[in-house]
């Protein structure tokens, strides 16, 4: 056999064991998504709805302590039209976006300290680890004192609330990146800051963006305990004011119908931002895309 | 084919008669290095007083058994470790290094993991792409530029991982079993694939096996290894003629031999408490 049959035969062994190797990508129809993804928790919401609405038949309260589902659409839309509404949800997403975003870089920074410096990690984590279980609720009385019934007091409480699940998140993301990518980066020549940027950080991505959903939803909730204690007509309509004022007026469609708007615009951020990113990330990586 | 004069000294060591210097210069040179790692305690230590030169371009295949410390000596030629003792020197501009695991980053295209080389070897944006392409092209895989690291099969992800290694542009290519984990007809292609590279680069190839039918299909020289402590007890030149494949009768021949004397060295370890605590008391 000449050399060159050689490397003809193994050429042509190489394009077929490649063309074995081809993935097969298998797309669900449209159709087949939707029902697998969207009719289960509508089922769920039209059960909530139907046992709700035995409860208020039951006539085991008066209505204006249990309301119907169609008194408390009617006073989310009479708020509606007063444009209570909207300029509640829209300060609070505000201050939420504002805080989480403080909260990003603050928790950022701070992980990477932990994650870089054995020091750091010794001296904070525990600190840090502790306040994630604290219940920022617990710094309302605080941020009260300090900076008065302000934004300031609220963004306090948020960033308290957000910035250790991010730091956290970040610093578990980084422990987990495997030793073998560390010597790889090094091998390839990235030292220091250039290893942090391209190896630690797109390795740690998983752990970090687990880490930032928590924090958004520590945010979320921080802020609605914080505009519910921090009440001041000079702060503007929130939802969690909406709530105060509810409650001042034993309005229990106002309450309810607050209570839905908080609900939805968490579940709204975290299922029209994080989850994508989070499903997006992990597929690229070949990784296991869990249940959303 | 040819091997070094081996004599058995009297301990049981084995010891290697000087072979003569290779003709290109130097390209690796480890003298004399010990390497112990801190919890080690009274074992002996990973590497003792080890001595290797690899010439440019040449193409050397370490075998030994499993942690006798072949891929301990790689990290300190990759620079990942520093030695305890001794001295190992390596061109300037660094030394490529490929694992068992292609360990190609997850986050990246095939193609971006090349790239990214690229960029921390400082290669200028504009060029990157081109450079890359020429690269896919040298391991056969024009066209997968955009594929995700987890749709590529273990020989392709290796076959990226080389032309990453390319990408550095080192004159020193280290292999740590790089092929231990495919199929054997997946490895008959990479070592064809290998070879062929290698004879383009004129890299130096430093390639760390299990396999001793690998060692002797690849190599130009085998070194075998001993363990605890892990030194240099034998090499041969292995000088076989025309095309070499796995199967050939000059491969199997000499792989017969190292296999016998790589046995030998695995046995020997069977006796060596009672040999060392003699030795101590002497
Ligand atoms: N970081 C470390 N700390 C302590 N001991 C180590 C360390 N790395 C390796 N060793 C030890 O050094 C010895 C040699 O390890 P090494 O990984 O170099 O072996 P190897 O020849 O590559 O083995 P294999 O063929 O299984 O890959 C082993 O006994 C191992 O336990
Ligand atoms: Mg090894």
């Amino acid at each position: 056999m000449s050399s060159i049959e050689l490397s003809d035969d193994v050429a042509s062994l190489e394009a077929g064991l490649d063309a074995l190797d081809k993935p097969v990508t298998l797309r669900e129809p449209l159709a087949a998504r939707l029902r697998r993804s969207v009719l289960p928790p509508v089922v769920a919401v039209a059960f909530l709805v139907a046992v709700w609405l035995v409860v208020v038949a039951l006539h085991l309260k008066p209505t204006y302590v249990i309301p119907t589902p169609a008194d408390v659409w009617a006073s989310l839309g009479q708020y509606w039209s007063e444009g209570a509404v909207q300029e509640a949800v829209w300060n609070s997403l505000r201050r939420a976006f504002v805080g989480f975003a403080v909260a990003a870089v603050v928790g950022t920074a701070l992980g990477l300290l932990m994650s870089q410096f054995r020091f750091v990690r010794t001296a904070i984590g525990p600190l840090v680890s502790g306040l994630q279980s604290l219940p920022s609720v617990a710094w309302v009385p605080a941020a009260i004192i300090w900076f008065g019934l302000s934004d300031g007091a609220i963004y306090m409480v948020v960033l308290l609330g957000a910035v250790p699940s991010i730091a956290n998140g970040l610093l578990s993301g980084v422990s987990q990146v495997p030793p073998l990518y560390l010597r790889v980066g090094r091998v390839l020549g990235a030292r220091g800051f250039t290893a942090i940027r391209y190896v630690v950080l797109p390795a740690a991505m998983p752990g970090y963006l687990g880490g930032l959903r928590q924090g958004w939803a520590f945010a979320w909730r921080s802020l609605m305990a914080a505009e519910l204690i921090t009440f001041s007509p000079a702060l503007g309509t929130s939802l969690g004011q909406l709530l105060q004022i509810g409650r001042e007026l034993s309005d229990m469609s106002l309450v309810m119908a607050a209570i839905l708007l908080i609900l939805v615009v968490g579940v709204g951020i975290e299922l029209l931002v994080f989850s994508p990113i989070e499903r997006r990330m992990l597929r690229a990586r070949g990784l296991n895309v869990g249940p959303t | 084919m040819t091997s070094a004069t081996v004599s058995e000294t009297p301990e049981g060591q084995w010891a290697v008669a000087d072979l003569p210097p290779p003709l290109a210069p130097p390209a690796i040179v480890l003298e004399r290095v010990t390497k112990r790692f801190s919890g080690d305690g009274s074992r002996p230590a990973v590497l003792e007083d080890v001595s290797l030169t690899v010439a440019e371009g040449e193409f050397v295949c370490l075998l030994g058994a499993s942690g006798c410390g072949k891929s301990t000596l790689l990290s300190l030629v990759a620079g990942l470790d520093k030695p305890t003792s001794g001295t190992v020197e390596t061109p300037a501009g660094g030394t490529a290094l490929m694992f068992q695991e292609a360990a190609l980053f997850p986050w990246l295209t095939a193609g971006q993991n090349i790239e990214l080389a690229l960029k921390l070897r400082g290669v200028d944006r504009r060029d990157r792409r081109e450079e890359t392409d020429r690269l896919l092209a040298t391991v056969h895989l024009s066209g997968q530029h955009g594929s995700r690291v987890h749709e590529l099969s273990g020989g392709m992800r290796q076959r990226v991982a080389l032309a990453r290694a390319l990408a550095q542009q080192a004159r020193i290519l280290l292999m740590d079993e790089p092929f231990a984990a495919l199929d054997a007809i997946t490895r008959d292609v990479l070592h064809e694939e290998l070879i062929r590279v290698w004879e383009e680069t004129g890299l130096a190839v430093v390639f760390v096996t299990h396999n001793v039918r690998e060692a002797v299909r690849l190599g130009q020289r085998v070194e075998l290894m001993s363990s605890r402590p892990g030194r240099f007890v034998r090499r041969w030149q292995v000088e076989i003629d025309g095309p070499r494949r796995i199967e050939s009768a000059g491969v199997s021949e000499l792989s017969k031999e190292i296999t016998d004397d790589l046995r030998r060295e695995i046995r020997r370890h069977a006796v060596l408490p009672a040999a060392v605590t003699a030795g101590s008391r002497s």
